[in-house]
């Protein structure tokens, strides 16, 4: 993959998300070191070109690649400004010039990373576009499952919440179906996309039959600025109807597993006491984003596998 | 005197349902004659054996960007692109800087055009001022001024009480309304065609029902007023079905259709290439197969190209961001040639909806190739393959979703007022 970009699960083949996977499991080791660090990567620099704010995100990739001993270079950009001073694209060409060895780029309009790769020499990681993919958090999420349950294939995913204005979701969709799970999607006939088949799974509106007999149940963000947005009529209906609480849990399969991409919404998505307790695994998953985006990071910009440094 | 003589082509008169090989002859700016055997001393001969001669052709909506944007386009670079694409009237839209609301606007886009253009050039006013769909305009003075439709294009008149009021004064003028039909409510903040495409890409979506529930309205609005009502762009196969009942019901409706929503279906915007973004949106195979149904069946009235020229930095931005429309005059016959190429359409029946029904929609001399009919007039190669290059096209911009593709049928000469303004391999030749 190395020069390759990754800008989504939909055009990623399985044997593609194995190696992703099994090279972040071997990762994961390193983070738990004394001394976090390797030198694989050094004189590599990576660049976290993001458009919109994201704490987490950024963090994790910056953290990754200082773990593999990279530059990482934080490269923010308020979009407002930027629509009317400078291209898009004359951005990227700008950072181009200074010769990245990879580009992570996060904006809030699907399609983004895809122009800008279009435009780049250095390959692109997508980490996070509009509605569109998020495909390292559907990666994380997949190791998650992954070493929680020992295999994906005929697992049962169900997703709940604003699928229509989630890339979370269309990442894990394509991410898990292509690994043979069945995913369902949940949620007020508002937050569901016109036409959700395409995405190879099914909608329901009840949540009690979309978390029947389901092995993880993923709960997602309820955006800030869709609270007032005619979507949906009160977080507190929202939270009634559609909100996970260890009642409604029930509904899914005794050792069903429970994330949350973050940050949660307590008692909207999730209830106060499964936000931070099994069967919920969120810190899990942050903890693997590191890991992962330390095995992309390594096998899209570097060359061999990290060596001790003892 | 000047004299041309189109020699040996495939004459299609939609005026009179003529289709025959034979010669054309033009004096001056009149045609003289079409027979077969004709001789003319000193006439300047156009080889025409294999390729068709029709009335040039009419596209009733256009961008020139003149006055205020010329740097993406102007009377004159819109005129050459047009006499290059086969047309040799064209309408222009009111979304200029200034707005097209004024008199002397109108009188302005019509001195320069004289000046500037190798192709006719008519300029449609605005309906409501500043397009703000509030007050409507000086229609009179505008129509006094060589305005020869109305409209708000690019913005939609929402509240139905103006709509009304700017269809009933448009009597007093005999002019038609032209509508960009899109509910702004419904329509919300969706860029491409609402279905599975939104839904994969996670673009917001632009239903269809945004256009048609306006199509509706507008049409019982003529009902109501008894004005003349013609439906810009028509990009749904529903949108079709209102247009054909409204006929049926008598009333004063027309249509037309872009070359692009004949054509390309939202797969296209796959790659988030913003060349694909135009409003309304492209639509799905069923809406094409149904709006190509409707152009030959006539109950879309003709094709227009929506030419829209934006520079490349404007739409090198975010999806989300970019400015709707594309390029269509140089591209035009050579996508809608297809329809003839799959056997939908005859080339009569064609020519026709290019030239000869959109004149008459907005009363336009022109669409005829009859004796002392004014002599614009195109030469078409069908057959020619050519691959379409923005960059070297006559357009000042370059955003067309068929740049390097490869089309089929060629214009091969046009002539406006009986000049040859174009011809292919010399290129423009007047102005």
């Amino acid at each position: 993959m190395i020069g390759q970009d990754l800008l989504g699960i939909e055009s990623l083949d399985r044997e593609r998300i194995e190696l992703i996977l099994e090279t972040a499991e071997k990762m994961q080791e390193i983070g738990t070191r004394d001394v976090k660090k390797v030198p694989t990567l050094r004189g590599r620099t990576v660049v976290n070109l993001f458009f919109e704010p994201s704490t987490r995100t950024q963090t994790s990739f910056e953290i990754a690649g200082k773990r593999l001993a990279a530059d990482v270079v934080n490269f923010s950009v308020s979009s407002s400004s930027l629509s009317k001073a400078e291209s898009l694209l004359d951005t990227a060409k700008t950072l181009d010039a200074m010769d990245p060895d990879a580009v992570i780029v996060r904006h809030k309009v699907a399609g983004v990373p895809q122009r800008i790769a279009d435009v780049l020499d250095a390959p692109v990681i997508n980490a996070g576009d509009g509605a569109h993919e998020h495909p390292t958090q559907a990666l994380l999420d997949m190791l998650t499952v992954y070493q929680e349950k020992g295999r994906i294939e005929g697992l049962s995913v169900a997703i709940i919440g604003d699928i229509a204005h989630s890339r979370v979701a269309r990442s894990n969709i394509y991410g898990f179906t292509r690994l043979g799970a069945e995913v369902r999607v949940a949620g007020p006939p508002t937050m569901l996309p016109p036409q959700v088949d395409v995405l190879g799974v099914k909608a329901y509106t009840s949540l009690r039959e979309a978390l029947d007999g389901v092995d993880v149940v993923m709960a997602l963000r309820i955006q800030n600025e869709r609270l007032g947005g005619g979507i949906f009529p009160s977080v507190r209906e929202y939270s009634s109807t559609f909100g996970l609480d260890r009642a409604k849990l029930r509904f899914a399969r005794p050792d069903a597993i429970v994330m949350h991409p973050g940050p949660v919404n307590r008692g909207v998505e999730l209830s106060h006491d499964l936000a931070d307790h099994r069967p919920s695994v969120i810190l899990d998953q942050v903890r693997n984003g590191v890991a992962l985006r330390m095995a992309l990071l390594y096998l899209i910009a570097g060359r061999d596998f990290p060596q001790d440094q003892e | 005197m000047s004299r041309v003589l189109i020699r040996g082509g495939r004459v299609l008169d939609p005026s009179v349902d003529y289709d025959a090989v034979a010669d054309l002859l033009i004096e001056d700016e009149r045609v003289v004659e079409v027979g077969v055997g004709l001789e003319a001393e000193n006439a300047e001969i156009i080889e025409a054996k294999g390729k068709w001669v029709a009335p040039g052709f009419v596209d009733l909506h256009v961008h020139l960007r003149e006055p205020g944007q010329e740097y993406k386009e102007d009377l004159a670079s819109g005129g050459r692109a047009a006499v290059a694409g086969g047309f040799t009237s064209v309408c222009c839209m009111a979304n200029t800087d200034p707005v097209n609301d004024d008199p002397a606007v109108t009188q302005y886009i019509l001195d320069r055009a004289a000046k500037d253009s190798p192709a006719r050039i008519f300029p449609i006013a605005a309906a409501t001022r500043r397009l703000a769909g509030e007050l409507m305009t000086e229609m009179a003075a505008l129509k006094e001024a060589g305005a020869v439709a109305f409209s708000d294009d690019g913005k939609t008149i929402m509240d139905a009480w103006v709509m009304r009021n700017v269809l009933e004064y448009s009597k007093l003028v005999d002019a038609a309304v032209v509508i960009h039909a899109e509910d702004c409510g419904l329509r919300a903040d969706g860029v491409v065609n609402e279905g599975r495409m939104s839904t994969r890409l996670g673009l917001p979506g632009n239903p269809v029902e945004a256009e048609e529930i306006h199509i509706a309205r507008d049409i019982r609005l003529a009902r109501l007023t008894g004005a003349r009502l013609h439906v810009g762009h028509v990009s749904s196969g529903g949108s079709v079905e209102l247009i054909r009942q409204a006929k049926e019901d008598g009333l004063s409706v027309t249509a037309e259709v872009t070359p692009h929503h004949l054509a390309l279906t939202d797969a296209i915007t796959e790659g988030f290439d913003t060349s694909t973004k135009m409003a309304p949106p492209l639509r799905t195979e069923s809406d094409v197969e149904r709006l190509r149904a409707g152009l030959v069946e006539g109950v879309i009235d003709c094709v227009a190209t929506d030419h829209a020229p934006h520079a490349v930095y404007e739409k090198d931005v975010e999806y989300t961001a970019a400015p709707c429309g594309v390029l269509g005059l140089e591209t035009a016959f050579g996508v809608v040639n297809d329809m003839v190429q799959c056997g939908e359409i005859s080339p009569l029946e064609l020519m026709r909806r290019m030239s000869t029904a959109p004149a008459q929609i907005f009363d336009l001399e022109g669409g005829s190739l009859q004796s002392g009919a004014v002599a614009d007039i195109v030469v078409l190669d069908p057959e020619e393959s050519w691959v379409y290059d923005p960059a070297e096209g006559f357009s000042k911009s370059r955003n067309s979703p068929w740049a390097g593709e490869r089309l089929k049928g060629q214009v091969s000469a046009t002539l406006v007022d009986g000049r040859i303004v174009y011809q292919a391999g010399r290129g423009v030749l007047a102005r």
